[in-house]
C-alpha cells in the first residue's frame, strides 16, 4: 500500500476533527500535523505540553508517575516511599521491568512497595509525625537501604505538610539522604513535570552531600562517562553499557535503571553525560554542564545505522584510541547486524508502522524499523515538548502524521485511515487495536520481552517484530461460518 | 416530633459565636426544646459552658487514637449536659498542620452515619470557625444540613465585611440547595448607633436584626464558670436577653436568599454611619516624608 500524499493526510485529520465541538476542534488542531521536513522550528507546525482537553481519552501520567515510576524508582538500593494514599504506590508497584541485579528486600527494593498509606486522621492531623516513624521503622527493617525519597501523591500538597522538614531530621537522624520530592499528581499537564522535580531534587538533595554516600574511594579516570536517561527496561541498559566499555570507556553511572545513589552522587565527576532519554534527564545534564562544567551529548542506541553514528559521535569527544575502539565495536558487530538483517528483512520489508508513545521512542526507534526495511509513517508523544518535536521532524518522512497527546478517537481514526502494518504503542492501546486485527507491539515495556537497545537488543527488536507482524494469528481472525467459500470447496460440493 | 431544624452559626472570629450559640441554646432548652450542639472548629470550645469542661473531646481526636472514625460508637462522642443539651465536637488538628476542613467532612459524616440526627431533636446548631476558608468549613450549609443560618456581627468595620461575605458564600449554596438566611443576632460592642447600624446592613442583606444582645458582665462572669448566663445566674437581665433571642428563633419564618452587597456600598454605609471616615484619594500611597515635604511648602 502506498502511503498517504500531503493533501490527503492533511484531509485526514480535518476529517477527523470535525466531530469535536468548536473549541475542542481548535484545540487539537494545533496537536496534529503534517511533517515537513523544511520547516526548522516544530513550534511552526505542532503545539504540545499542553492541558489535556475534558473528556478526550488521553493517556497521559501525573507527576507522581513521572518521578517515582520513572526517575527515582529505579535506583535500586535506596527505598521510595509513596507519601499518601496507598493506591499511588501499589498500582504503579514493579510496573516498569526495571531490570536490576542485588537481593530484593536486603539490598535492592525496586518491587517493593513502600507507603504511608493515608487514613482520614492523617489528612486531618497530618502526615509528618508518621512519615518521621516510617523513616525510623525502614532503618530498623532494612538497614542496608542507602537512602530514602519521600515521593509525595497529592494530599501532601493539598494539606502543606512540611516534608522537608521532617526528611531533614530523618536524614540527620540515620545518617543517609532523606530526599522529599514535591511531585503532588496534580501539578503540571503530565509525567513531564514529575521528571522535571525528580531531577531537581537529586540536584538539590543528592548533589548537595557532596558524594558522602560514594562506596569506597574513587579515582576519576579519563574516559569517565554515565549513562543518563536508560531505565533498563528487560536490561536495555545493559545491553548499552557493554559497547561503551568494549570501546574503552569507564561506565560510572546509570541514570537509573540498575543505578545506586552511589552512582549519582559520583557523576558530577564524569568526562562526558550521555543522555538517552532526552526528555526526562535533560534538566539534571544541563544542570551539570552549567556547574561542573561537564559536556553532554545525546545519543541513540536503537538499529545499527544509529548505534554507528551515536559511537562515533561519543568517540568524537576523546583521543584516538576511543575512536579506533568505536570502530572496533562497530567492525566487531557488524557481521551479527548483517546476520539479523538478512533473516528478517525480507520478512520485514516495505511494512508501514504508526507509533504513539513517550520520552525518547515516538523518534529514536525509527531508526530500528528503518534498518529492518520499515517505514514509520505516523508517530506522537505523550508528554513531549516542542525540543522533542524538533528533534523529530528530521527523522519522520514527508507528510507522515505527527499526533500529540493524542486522544483515543483520534489514533482510531487515524489507523482506519492510514492502514498500518504495525502499531507500537502502550496497553491501553493494545487490545483495541488487536481486536481491530492490526499487530501490535507495547513500546513502553517492550511486551515483556526486550532489550531492544545496543546490537544485542537489535536482534531481539527484529525478532519480535517479525513475529507478530508475520504471525499466522492474523490470517485466521475471520470465522469459518463468515468465510466466502473457497472455489476448489465449492467444486467439491457441487 | 416537630420537623427537625437545623441551623448554623458563622461570623467573624472573635464575634462571640461559641458564647452566644450556648447560651441561646440554654434558653432554647429552658423552653423545652430538644437541642444539639455540633462544634465545628478545630479549637473544640462550642460546648464547653453547656458541659462544665475545658474542651470536650472530639471525634476526630478519638479516630485518631481508635485508628479510623469506624472504630467509634456515637455514645462516645455524644455527651449531655445541661437540660440534657447534646453535644459533640468535630475537632481538628492543632494550627498549621493537617486539613481541619476535612475533619469537619469526617465528623459530619461519621454523625449521619452513626443515625445523630434520627433521634427525637427539634434543633441542631452547628458553631462553624470564623472564617470559611475551604470547602469543609462549608460542610454545614451543604444540602440536607442546615437550613437557617444566623450571622453573629457587631458594628465594628470588619464584623460587618465578614458578614457581607458569608452572605455571599450562602448565595452560592442557596442556590443549588436549601439553605437561607435566616437573620443577623448583634454581639453588642457597645458602638454608636450599633443597632441602627446592623439594622440597616440586615435590611440591605435581605433580612432581620433577630436580635440585638447588649454588652454584660455576667456573660464573663458565666463563662469563667464555664456556665451559660441561663444556668448561672437565671434571674439576669441578660438571661432574658437570650431567652427572648431563643424565642425569636422559635418564631422564627424570614428565611431569604441573602443580597450581598458590594464593597463600596458596605464602606458609604459605614460612612453614613461614621465607623469609617471618607476615604481623601490624595493621601493614597503617600509616605509620611512625602507628607511632611508637602505640609513645608
Amino acid at each position: 500500500m502506498s502511503a498517504l500524499t500531503r493533501e490527503e493526510t492533511e484531509a485526514l485529520i480535518k476529517e477527523v476533527l470535525e466531530v469535536y465541538p468548536e473549541k475542542a476542534q481548535k484545540d487539537r488542531a494545533k496537536h496534529l500535523a503534517v511533517n515537513d521536513q523544511s520547516i526548522e522550528q516544530s513550534k511552526k507546525c505542532i503545539t504540545s505540553n499542553r492541558k489535556s482537553l475534558p473528556g478526550v481519552m488521553t493517556i497521559r501520567g501525573c507527576a507522581y508517575a513521572g518521578s517515582k515510576g520513572v526517575v527515582w524508582g529505579p535506583i535500586k538500593d535506596m527505598i521510595h516511599i509513596s507519601h499518601g494514599p496507598v493506591g499511588c504506590g501499589q498500582y504503579s508497584r514493579a510496573g516498569r521491568r526495571n531490570y536490576y541485579v542485588g537481593v530484593t528486600g536486603v539490598n535492592t527494593f525496586g518491587t517493593m512497595n513502600f507507603t504511608s498509606d493515608f487514613q482520614e486522621k492523617d489528612i486531618v492531623f497530618g502526615g509528618d509525625k508518621k512519615l518521621a516513624k516510617i523513616i525510623n521503622e525502614i532503618e530498623g527493617l532494612f538497614p542496608l537501604h542507602k537512602g530514602i525519597s519521600v515521593q509525595s501523591e497529592c494530599p501532601i500538597g493539598l494539606i502543606g505538610d512540611d516534608i522537608e522538614a521532617v526528611s531533614k531530621k530523618g536524614a540527620a537522624e540515620i545518617d543517609k539522604p532523606v530526599v522529599p520530592v514535591r511531585c503532588e499528581g496534580f501539578r503540571g499537564v503530565s509525567q513531564s513535570l514529575g521528571h522535571h522535580i525528580a531531577n531537581d531534587s537529586i540536584r538539590d538533595w543528592v548533589f548537595s552531600r557532596d558524594g558522602k554516600d560514594v562506596k569506597g574511594e574513587f579515582v576519576p579516570g579519563p574516559y569517565d562517562v554515565s549513562i543518563i536517561g536508560d531505565y533498563n527496561i528487560g536490561g536495555d541498559a545493559w545491553s548499552s553499557r557493554i559497547l561503551l566499555e568494549e570501546m574503552g570507556l569507564r561506565v560510572v553511572a546509570q541514570w537509573s535503571g540498575d543505578g545506586t545513589l552511589s552512582e549519582i552522587e559520583l557523576t558530577p565527576k564524569v568526562k562526558l553525560n550521555l543522555i538517552h532519554c532526552y526528555r526526562s534527564m535533560n534538566y539534571i545534564a544541563r544542570h551539570m554542564e552549567e556547574k561542573y562544567s561537564i559536556p553532554w551529548i545525546e545519543y541513540n542506541f536503537f538499529g545499527p545505522t544509529k548505534i554507528a553514528e551515536s559511537l562515533r559521535a561519543i568517540a568524537a569527544h576523546f583521543d584516538d584510541t576511543i575512536k579506533e575502539g568505536a570502530e572496533r565495536v562497530i567492525a566487531k558487530y557488524q557481521p551479527m547486524v548483517d546476520a539479523v538483517i538478512a533473516k528478517y528483512r525480507t520478512r520485514l520489508e516495505g511494512k508501514r508502522v504508526m507509533l504513539y508513545v513517550g520520552g525518547l521512542r515516538p523518534r529514536h526507534v525509527i531508526g530500528s524499523y528503518e534498518d529492518l526495511g520499515m517505514e514509520v509513517v505516523g508517530t506522537g508523544y505523550e508528554f513531549g515538548h516542542n525540543d522533542d518535536y524538533d528533534r523529530t521532524i528530521k527523522e519522520m518522512g514527508n507528510a507522515t502524521l505527527l499526533y500529540d497527546d493524542v486522544t483515543g478517537f483520534e489514533f482510531e481514526e487515524f489507523v482506519k485511515k492510514v492502514k498500518p502494518d504495525l502499531i507500537g504503542s502502550g496497553i491501553k492501546e493494545k487490545y483495541i487495536f488487536q481486536k481491530m486485527g492490526v499487530p501490535f507491539r507495547q513500546m513502553h515495556s517492550w511486551d515483556y520481552s526486550g532489550p531492544y537497545h545496543g546490537y544485542d537488543g537489535f536482534a531481539i527488536f527484529a525478532r519480535d517484530m517479525d513475529m507478530t507482524i508475520n504471525n499466522p494469528c492474523w490470517k485466521i481472525l475471520t470465522p469459518p461460518w463468515q468465510k466466502k467459500p473457497e472455489a476448489e470447496e465449492v467444486a467439491k460440493a457441487a | 416530633m416537630a420537623r427537625l431544624r437545623q441551623c448554623a452559626i458563622y461570623g467573624k472570629g472573635g464575634i462571640g459565636k461559641s458564647t452566644t450559640t450556648q447560651n441561646l441554646v440554654a434558653g432554647l432548652a429552658e423552653a423545652g426544646k430538644k437541642v444539639m450542639i455540633v462544634g465545628c472548629d478545630p479549637k473544640a470550645d462550642s460546648t464547653r459552658l453547656i458541659l462544665h469542661a475545658k474542651a470536650q473531646n472530639s471525634i476526630m481526636q478519638m479516630a485518631a487514637d481508635a485508628g479510623s472514625v469506624e472504630d467509634l460508637e456515637l455514645e462516645d462522642v455524644l455527651k449531655v449536659g445541661y437540660r440534657d443539651i447534646k453535644c459533640v465536637e468535630s475537632g481538628g488538628p492543632e494550627p498549621g498542620v493537617g486539613c481541619a476542613g476535612r475533619g469537619v467532612i469526617t465528623a459530619i459524616n461519621f454523625l449521619e452515619e452513626e443515625g445523630a440526627y434520627e433521634e427525637d431533636l427539634d434543633f441542631v446548631f452547628y458553631d462553624v470557625l470564623g472564617d470559611v476558608v475551604c470547602g469543609g468549613f462549608a460542610m454545614p450549609i451543604r444540602e440536607n444540613k442546615a437550613q437557617e443560618i444566623y450571622i453573629v456581627c457587631s458594628g465594628e468595620m470588619m464584623a460587618m465585611y465578614a458578614a457581607n461575605n458569608i452572605a455571599k458564600g450562602i448565595v452560592k449554596y442557596a442556590n443549588s440547595g436549601g439553605v437561607r438566611l435566616a437573620g443577623l443576632i448583634c454581639n453588642s460592642r457597645n458602638t454608636a448607633r450599633e443597632d441602627e447600624l446592623i439594622m440597616e446592613l440586615a435590611r440591605q442583606l435581605g433580612t432581620t436584626m433577630i436580635h440585638f444582645v447588649p454588652r454584660d458582665n455576667v456573660v464573663q462572669r458565666a463563662e469563667i464558670r464555664r456556665m451559660t448566663v441561663i444556668e448561672y445566674e437565671p434571674t439576669a437581665k441578660q438571661a432574658q436577653e437570650y431567652r427572648d433571642l431563643a424565642n425569636k428563633i422559635i418564631e422564627n419564618k424570614n428565611f431569604v436568599i441573602p443580597t450581598p452587597i458590594t464593597m463600596d456600598e458596605l464602606e458609604q454605609l459605614l460612612m453614613d454611619f461614621g465607623v469609617m471616615e471618607e476615604e481623601d484619594e490624595s493621601i493614597v500611597g503617600k509616605t509620611a516624608a512625602e507628607e511632611a515635604a508637602v505640609v513645608a511648602a
